[in-house]
């Protein structure tokens, strides 16, 4: 086995120093019975080459289709240096920065990471990941009910569907009653009155539907209740940041920050707050110090908010992140510079809005919601299945209408497009849909 | 070293980007006026070659299984295979959105769906999902089933109570409190394990369950445990396995056959996925036949050849992921398996339980071993008896080129140093470990001052994490 090194004679040598005859006594704390009662798998050990082939095999099978998606993922270019540089081996295989003396390379880009997601979000404080963009909007429901108390949390209809099922899961088992706010004929949400216990206000931007939401004033109408908002980070290029507008919480599905689609998997929570809040806020935050000699360096500190020191009092129960998909944000982010954010933000814009003015040029077609969009819309039409099945056939991916259905809309798919999106691409779609022109 | 922002320069950049055909500021006012980005973030100016070498230089001031001897306790830090990171990178797992239809992802979902068969297969237990994230993930994730659970039978008023050994994982207590359960410890007894009669006294029809670590966190296995878990059945109650230390009896014995009622598993330890500097990792659980139908959507199925997202479980959870977990470790967690096959599988744990005794025994003269008898995995040493402190021991460690242990952990041995070697290290390598901590032990006799103000040759000494703490600076300031 290429991944034990132990020879015959060191198993022998190590048997001798421990005092027992053979491998299995070492095993004989486990109650016989249970021992007995093992069944193997029928697995044949396999050499590499033949392990390759088999899952090579299962990668070449899935057909990759053109992403026009969609629903927090989306296809952003990776420039080269991010593969490169996360794929260093003493970023990969190590793990929780705990020995702050062998761990500086983990706690100085965490706290470049923090920085940068401060930046980007206008918040003061982030931490150091969440597992996705879902379990990160969830966590933050719970935060905001360990400052604000309250029972209900207010969730428009047009909050990513995905992400509104895992905030679901959370809040039925916390207690928590989620309570559906309506979306107007722009596709923005309607707030009309703020109820009794109301722990929160969601508000995603833009929101499942692709609409830009206004943020202005929603903050003054919730009082001490929190405004929750979960970005798409590239779209905060030209986005006024949550944090301008009185958001107590800010969180997002940072996968679009240089990590790929990945079937859904690792993702990046993006977690975000205000200062008087910090000792509330789950997850890892690395900390700059100084050592002895009085250099500067980095730790992870604030621990005593953490699993391993609060145990059930503690504020989340997180322990392993996302931290490597952390790391690629944050090299993403730096290859970018503001600049870079901005052109990509731009490009996302020009691209949606062209084929989102020649889908309406097509008869039967138009748009859902006539609400200002970044780079999502969604696309009303008689047989959105089949225009949907079609566009699968032609190669392209789009938002498929059961997603828009959890969201409340009838009769519609929606399309993302990002700067990687091609004129042929475009066009390609463009000619799948006039077929279906009534 | 400073950060990246401190090599910016105005004007620098590390990559372009196309233009757009239309001027920025006419692209712009799709954006209604108030809601424009008024002032961009900052976000470091730097040229391409810059940036390499700062994130070159940040992983060289880093320690991974890659740089040397890892035993971190309770973290199974083994060796990473190189071939399951270029399986996960492979475009045909990588790049494919989980919008995309079934039929375009068929190979995937195979994946998938094979890894799930294998996990049910080496825990002994008919269900399983794989969306939780980390091992805590999978916690949570089980103790939303449990809460289900008792909601369906219509007990879950009268069932508030979920009993922990005071030797668990900070994780447990904090996941079952996070779905409002009562935690109640139940203490070891000299033995390490549970004690029963403490036990016995602490069950009644108010327990929803019991959160064991097989092995705990002693590296001791719990000779009792058909006991245990036959216990807690009897007053109704379920029984969550949490799965760290799989890698002691990997191929062995199985969770279901134990009494396990739910168990999840830690990919990026037992099946040797990286840990990414703290992430991701993964945590999917399998269950027994009464919480089948609690299961997160969607559970992936295969009918005839074909594989499918399956929704309707309407009594679900729902959904604990945004998708359907972390995809790409499972890729990594499925080849090592396949590698492994069943014969891999056992000496695994052969090779684990072999080198965690062998340092046991050859350390335990010198460091107190207050649990000395047969451990799995690994074992907790104290460095009491010494009268230093285990984490000048740590530090010190760090001299001699190794990564130190977990230390003051699990929390009911004083000065704890709980040391798990792992199966992938070889015998040289144990040697000299073992030759690195006696010397450790006689320096703290002799030259005590080597071991308080350890380590010497890193990038930073020892950090005042105190000051860290009273005055969070947590971000670098604009200038």
């Amino acid at each position: 086995m290429e991944y034990i090194p132990h020879t015959r004679a060191d198993i022998e040598r190590m048997l001798r120093a421990i005092g027992v005859g053979d491998v299995d006594d070492l095993f004989s704390d486990i109650p016989a019975e249970i021992r007995a009662r093992y069944r193997p798998l029928g697995l044949s050990p396999r050499s590499e080459l033949e392990v390759r082939r088999e899952l090579e095999g299962r990668a070449i099978k899935n057909r990759r289709l053109v992403p026009f998606l969609g629903l927090g993922l989306y296809d952003h270019y990776i420039p080269a240096v991010v593969n490169e540089l996360s794929s260093r081996s003493e970023f990969y295989t190590a793990y929780t920065p705990y020995q702050a003396e062998v761990s500086q390379g983990t706690l100085t880009w965490m706290f470049e990471y923090q920085t940068m997601i401060c930046e980007l979000t206008g918040m003061e404080v982030a931490n150091a990941s969440m597992y996705d963009g879902g379990t990160a909007l969830a966590e933050a429901v719970l935060m905001a009910r360990r400052i604000v108390g309250g029972d209900k949390v207010l969730v428009p209809r047009s909050l990513n569907p995905l992400h509104r099922g895992v905030v679901e899961t959370y809040c039925r088992g916390a207690g928590i009653e989620v309570v559906d706010l309506p979306f107007d004929e722009a596709g923005r949400l309607v707030l009309e009155e703020v109820p009794e216990g109301v722990i929160a206000l969601i508000v995603q931007q833009p929101n499942g539907l692709g609409i830009i939401e206004d943020l202005s004033g929603l903050k003054e109408r919730l009082g001490d209740a929190f405004l929750i908002v979960s970005v798409y980070p590239i779209a905060l290029g030209v986005l006024e940041p949550p944090g301008s507008f009185g958001a107590d919480i800010v969180v997002g599905e940072g996968q679009p920050l240089g990590n790929p689609l990945s079937f859904g998997g690792p993702l990046l929570g993006i977690f975000a707050t205000r200062r008087k809040y910090l000792r509330m806020m789950p997850g890892r935050v690395s900390g700059r110090t100084v050592d002895v000699e009085g250099k500067e360096g980095y730790v992870m500190t604030l621990q005593t908010r953490e699993q391993h020191i609060r145990r059930e009092r503690a504020t989340s129960n997180i322990c392993t992140n996302s931290a490597l998909c952390a790391l690629r944000a944050t090299i993403y982010l730096a290859a970018l510079g503001p600049e870079g954010l901005q052109q990509i933000a731009l490009l996302c814009l020009e691209r949606a809005h062209e084929l989102a003015q020649e889908i309406e040029r097509i008869p039967g077609f138009e748009l859902a919601f006539k609400g200002p969009f970044f780079n999502e819309f969604a696309v009303r039409c008689s047989d959105p299945e089949g225009v949907t099945r079609d566009l699968w056939e032609a190669g392209f991916a789009v938002v498929p209408p059961v997603y828009l259905e959890r969201m409340g809309v009838e009769r519609a798919f929606s399309l993302a497009l990002t700067e990687k999106r091609t004129e042929e691409e475009i066009q390609g779609v463009l000619e799948v849909l006039r077929e279906h022109a009534r | 070293m400073g950060t990246i922002y401190r090599k910016e320069k105005e004007g620098r950049r590390a990559t372009t980007w196309p233009g757009t055909k239309r001027a920025p500021e006419e692209l712009l006012q799709y954006i209604p006026e108030g809601l424009r980005r008024r002032e961009p973030p900052w976000l470091p100016q730097v040229s391409q070659g810059d940036l390499v070498r700062h994130y070159t230089e940040l992983s060289r001031m880093n320690y991974g299984v890659d740089t040397g001897f890892y035993p971190l306790g309770s973290c199974t830090m083994k060796y990473n295979p190189k071939l399951h990171e270029e399986l996960a990178q492979h475009p045909g797992f990588a790049d494919l959105h989980p919008l995309f239809p079934e039929e375009a992802v068929q190979g995937m979902l195979e994946v998938l769906w094979q890894l799930g068969e294998l996990l049910k297969g080496i825990a002994g237990m008919p269900g399983v999902t794989l969306q939780p994230a980390a091992g805590a993930h999978g916690e949570l994730t089980g103790m939303l089933l449990i809460r289900r659970y008792f909601e369906d039978q219509g007990e879950l008023e009268k069932r508030t109570k979920i009993l922990l050994p005071d030797s668990a994982h900070g994780t447990n207590p904090a996941s079952a409190a996070m779905v409002g359960f009562e935690v109640v410890s139940v203490p070891s007894n000299r033995e390490g394990t549970v004690d029963l009669a403490a036990l016995e006294e602490r069950l009644g029809e108010d327990v929803a369950g019991i959160m064991l670590t097989v092995p705990n966190t002693l590296g001791i296995f719990e000779r009792d445990i058909l006991r245990i878990t036959e216990m807690v059945h009897d007053v109704g109650g379920l029984c969550y396995f949490d799965g760290a230390n799989l890698n002691a009896f990997l191929g062995r014995a199985r969770p279901g056959d134990m009494g396990a009622d739910i168990f999840h598993f830690n990919l990026h330890k037992t099946f040797s996925t990286p840990h990414g500097s703290g992430g991701p990792g993964a945590g999917p659980l399998t269950v027994s036949e009464p919480l089948l139908p609690y299961l997160p959507i969607p559970q992936i199925v295969r009918e005839d050849d074909r594989f499918r997202l399956f929704y309707d479980l309407p009594k679900s959870i729902g959904r604990v992921h945004s998708f359907f977990g972390n995809v790409l470790v499972m890729v990594k967690a499925l080849a090592y398996i396949l590698t492994l096959g069943d014969e891999g599988l056992r000496e695994v744990s052969a090779g684990a339980v072999l080198a965690a005794n062998y340092l046991r025994v050859r350390l335990r003269d010198v460091y107190r071993v207050p649990y000395d008898g047969l451990c799995k995995h690994e074992f907790v040493a104290s460095t009491a008896n010494l009268g230093v402190k285990a984490r000048d021991v740590a530090k010190r460690l760090i001299d001699y080129g190794f990564h130190p242990p977990t230390v003051y952990f699990p929390l009911i041995v004083e000065e704890a140093l709980m040391i798990e070697p792992t199966e992938t290290e070889t015998l040289e390598t144990l040697d000299h470990f073992i030759e690195a901590m006696r010397r450790i032990a006689e320096e703290a006799q002799r030259e005590p001052e080597l071991l308080a103000e350890a380590p010497h040759n890193t990038p930073v000494r020892r950090l005042d994490e105190v000051k860290a703490a009273r005055e969070p600076v947590l971000r670098e300031e604009r200038p």
